[in-house]
């Protein structure tokens, strides 16, 4: 890394908002693009054009950095290069590549900038092109934050357009036939006369020529897959158990491993291995921070020699009773650990001299748990170590690898895996060093460490617990005032600083889907307060999100039933974006809102907006004897263009089912230190008889480009909240809900 | 022990306790069947032993001398998929995928029982899946489509 990357890694912050002390660079350091590193792998025949695109005589093949995680990004990724370099699906093979600077993300600098996605103020654009830049300069490659299709849409086209329009140039040389009279079309050159030169023919040829940098990006209205219904590049794949995550590798000589980590999180005072060493299989039980580590010849029995380890574990770092933790959060309303207070419009004190209504709100811990659970291959020789795993920062990893075993970053050798989900699990790192710190003892053999499930869910770096106090005022049937405050503990300044950043500056993501929410509402005052780190948290999706879009929807809808008006038309008068107004109007129309409802059904809606989405659900439940039964959610988010509307479909779908799962029956709890559900029988998420019909409609307002894994997320607990208000009179104000009442 | 897996014989010489997810994945290298959570509760390890639809994490070695056991792997016939497989492409459903082979072999199992299935019969059959995706209405839209494939014959 160049030195001014250095210093811009020690001052820079990612996933807050900071603009205080400034980053600048040069403006040539800014411009100048990061080297292509295909280039230093050509083969024989071979040419790149930029760092997506590799043709050779043989093959064609895309490279589609951001990792999917099943979200689906690398088809997403492969139909743009595609679209432009009119290839057709078949043509060509995908591959992550290798960590590079050169696949800095462009659009995370949008999310970090403390400004309302709507603002296009010359301040709000500033900041985001300041962010913008720093992710630049440091070659922040990283998968996260809703970001991947907002990064890719217009890059990726240039890529593409760049590699259609040299090849056709290549054409000519080739043909001595004028570039206009040739076009690309399914993998092909095309001459007047229809013969076709495929491009992989015209690889040696196209290596000559200066890539075109001017290409024009191919219309909307001529889009082939961009828009359209096409088939997931992993699709047959995944059905037919033929795709490899990386639990599923085997590497040439590969020895199992399994861990037990101190699941207080405080040290290892000491162990007795005696009875695991005499088991079968079992070729060593070695230390490792704060845990054992049973290295066998087969998964179990890694498992079960790990387990008979007898641990002394030392205490917890932190609170070792759930009471303390919700104690902590309740005292952090105090003028000392405000974080910021983010928006004051209007008079908001002089606003609640009257009435005022006011309620309490709380999130818990939650877990992240895909249902792969963690694991890695490392191997560690004296000139360099190979990773095999499924991660979003992929020059992070390299770099905390390289700082266990003593090597440069860039002898880490990194392979992505398709992962079984992440929803911010494969954020962090803790697998990967732990087979590091294993494989380091056993120099030249590659370890594969699987975590077992029980060790994942303890090891969790949980979602960000947090209380919100709302006090609101409404008169003459409208809604006139609301002061929240928001007190949690910051996920960011917890996850950043395990990796050694620091987060200065207020944390954006304690008061997100609060601070900006597209309501003019007379006088509306938004606070946060940060709590003191308790048990290490991190981004859990759609991150603060989820627990602020609750407390926020949630008192809104408090208020406006107070003021006697109707939950939508009080949400339509106050939105102030015609973003959200399309969206709750279409949510409106989708569930036929305000027609009858048979006895005992309600209907609730809520608005969020978060990653720059604006995000409405409407949700119908019914309470039966047996408990309350969810019949339909009806979505509609607005992202600019939906670019594969077969992922954005499943990504909302999952999403809300993400969102409801979580806010029915999931918790983490601490006691005696210890994380108190170790297996999804008590965390269990949403099943296939408590999911609803759920029906989606992606609002094309043709502006930025934006993700959707996240943003479905945070209207899903309050909508479902607000639905069984209006079924049964019953406020629910704590997460998880079954807490209160039951489920069918 | 032996028993039979895709119709093929295998002898394996391991601890009576193994259960079958790790024999198939660790031992013959079937990585279809995936550990998800090894106690019964996320059926992502579901394979058909002797036709009946079981999570492999619970099933001892030692209990399954002589039984003919199918992974996703040969669920299909030859070069033609089953129907639950064609029917989850044509609907997409896969997000991550890490669940979805325990989902067909539970589905075709469903669907060798009860050919016309109700939702609430797929509710019932499926609730021991867990996806944490989240693919549920497209898993109850593939069966359903599924099952219209298997009575067209």
């Amino acid at each position: 890394m160049s030195r001014v990357g250095k210093i811009a890694r020690r001052s820079f912050l990612i996933g807050s908002a900071v603009l205080a002390g400034g980053v600048a660079f040069g403006v040539y350091t800014v411009r100048r693009p990061h080297d292509n590193p295909l280039e230093a792998g050509l083969g024989e025949g071979e040419v790149t054009f930029n760092p997506w695109v590799l043709i050779g005589p043989e093959r064609i093949t895309l490279i589609t950095p951001h990792a999917d995680l099943g979200q689906g990004v690398a088809h997403m990724q492969a139909l743009l290069l595609a679209e432009e370099m009119r290839l057709e699906p078949g043509q060509f093979d995908i591959s992550f590549g290798d960590p590079s600077p050169a696949y800095w993300n462009t659009a995370m600098g949008d999310e970090a900038a403390p400004f309302l996605s709507s603002d296009q103020s010359f301040t709000a654009r500033t900041a985001r092109t300041v962010m913008g830049a720093a992710l630049k300069v440091l070659g922040m490659q990283v998968t996260g934050g809703s970001s991947s299709t907002p990064d890719s849409f217009d890059k990726l086209r240039q890529a593409g357009a760049m590699a259609r329009e040299t090849l056709r140039r290549a054409g000519e040389v080739r043909t001595s036939i004028p570039v206009d009279q040739l076009h690309c079309e399914a993998g092909a050159v095309v001459l007047p006369d229809g013969t076709r030169i495929p491009y992989t023919e015209l690889a040696a040829q196209a290596a000559t020529l200066a890539p075109v940098e001017d290409a024009p990006l191919t219309p909307r209205a001529e889009w082939r897959l961009i828009g359209q219904e096409t088939e997931r590049l992993d699709i047959v794949a995944k059905s037919t158990g033929q795709q490899v995550y990386g639990i599923d590798l085997s590497v040439e000589g590969m020895v199992h491993a399994a861990v037990r980590v101190n699941p207080r999180r405080g040290v290892l005072n000491g162990y007795d291995e005696s009875a695991a060493r005499d088991m079968r299989g079992v070729s060593d039980v070695i230390e490792v921070t704060n845990g054992v580590a049973a290295i066998a010849d087969n998964t179990w029995r890694a498992f079960q020699a790990v387990n008979a380890v007898e641990c002394d574990w030392g205490p917890s770092p932190y609170p070792p009773e759930q009471a303390d933790h919700w104690a902590e959060v309740a005292a952090s309303f105090t003028d000392d650990r405000l974080d910021r207070e983010w928006r004051s419009d209007g008079d908001v004190d002089a606003a609640l001299t009257g009435d005022v209504i006011d309620a309490e709100y709380r999130a818990p811990y939650v877990a992240h748990q895909p249902l792969e659970p963690l694991n890695a291959i490392v191997r560690v020789t004296d000139t360099g170590v190979e990773v095999w795993t499924g991660h979003q920062m992929p020059r992070f990893l390299q770099q905390i690898v390289a700082g266990i075993t003593g090597h440069d970053a860039d002898q880490v050798t990194f392979h992505n895996q398709f992962a079984g989900g992440s929803f911010g699990h494969r954020l962090e790192f803790e697998h990967v060093k732990l087979a590091t710190e294993i494989a380091m003892q056993m120099r030249g053999v590659p370890v594969k460490l699987t975590l077992q499930r029980e060790e994942d869910f303890a090891h969790d770096f949980a979602r960000q617990i947090g209380m919100a106090r709302g006090r609101g005022a409404v008169a003459n049937g409208r809604v006139e005032a609301a002061d929240i405050q928001i007190a949690t503990v910051s996920s960011s300044r917890s996850q950043m600083g395990r990796i050694g950043q620091s987060v200065p500056g207020p944390d954006s993501q304690i008061p997100a889907g609060v601070w900006n929410a597209p309501y003019a509402i007379p006088s509306y005052r938004v606070r946060a307060y940060a709590v003191p780190e308790l048990a290490p948290t991190s981004s859990w999706r759609s991150v603060g999100a989820s627990s602020g879009g609750f407390f926020w929807e949630s008192f809104l809808d408090e208020l406006i039933h107070a003021a006697g008006a109707d939950p939508l038309a009080e949400r339509l008068r106050l939105a102030n974006d015609p973003r959200a107004v399309a969206v709750l109007e279409a949510v409106g129309e989708m569930s036929g809102w305000g027609r009858s409802l048979p006895e005992n059904r309600g209907l609730g809606i809520a608005m969020v907006e978060s990653f720059g989405v604006p995000t409405a659900e409407v949700i119908e439940v019914e309470a039966t004897p047996q408990g309350i039964r969810i019949h339909d959610v009806w979505v509609a988010a607005e992202v600019g263009t939906v670019v594969d509307p077969n992922a954005f479909e499943n990504q909302v779908q999952g999403g809300v089912i993400w969102g409801l799962g979580h806010a029915i029956n999931c918790e983490i709890t601490y006691a005696d230190g210890m994380a108190e559900q170790l297996n999804y029988d008590w965390h269990e998420g949403m099943r296939i008889w408590q999911a609803p019909r759920i029906t989606v409609w992606g609002v094309e307002l043709g502006g930025p480009v934006r993700g959707i894994g996240e943003p479905p997320v945070p209207p899903a607990a309050p909508a479902l909240a607000n639905a069984i208000f209006a079924a049964t009179g019953q406020r629910l104000r704590e997460m998880p809900f079954n807490r209160f009442v039951d489920f069918v | 022990m032996q028993f039979t897996v895709n119709g093929v014989r295998q002898e394996v010489d391991v601890e009576g306790d193994m259960p079958l997810l790790w024999v198939l994945r660790d031992e013959l290298g079937i990585t279809s069947v995936k550990y998800g959570c090894g106690i019964a509760q996320c059926g992502a390890c579901t394979v058909h032993v002797d036709g009946i639809a079981m999570r492999s994490c619970q099933l001892p070695a030692d209990s399954l001398e002589g039984a003919d056991i199918t992974t996703l792997e040969g669920l299909a016939s030859g070069a033609a998929l089953h129907a639950v497989q064609e029917a989850w492409i044509a609907h997409q459903v896969a997000q991550c995928g890490y669940c979805q082979s325990g989902q067909m072999m539970q589905a075709a199992d469903l669907l060798a029982v009860t050919p016309a299935p109700t939702d609430e019969d797929i509710d019932a059959a499926m609730g021991g899946n867990l996806c944490r995706c989240g693919t549920y209405p497209r898993i109850r839209a593939a069966i359903h489509d599924a099952a219209a494939r298997l009575s067209e014959g």
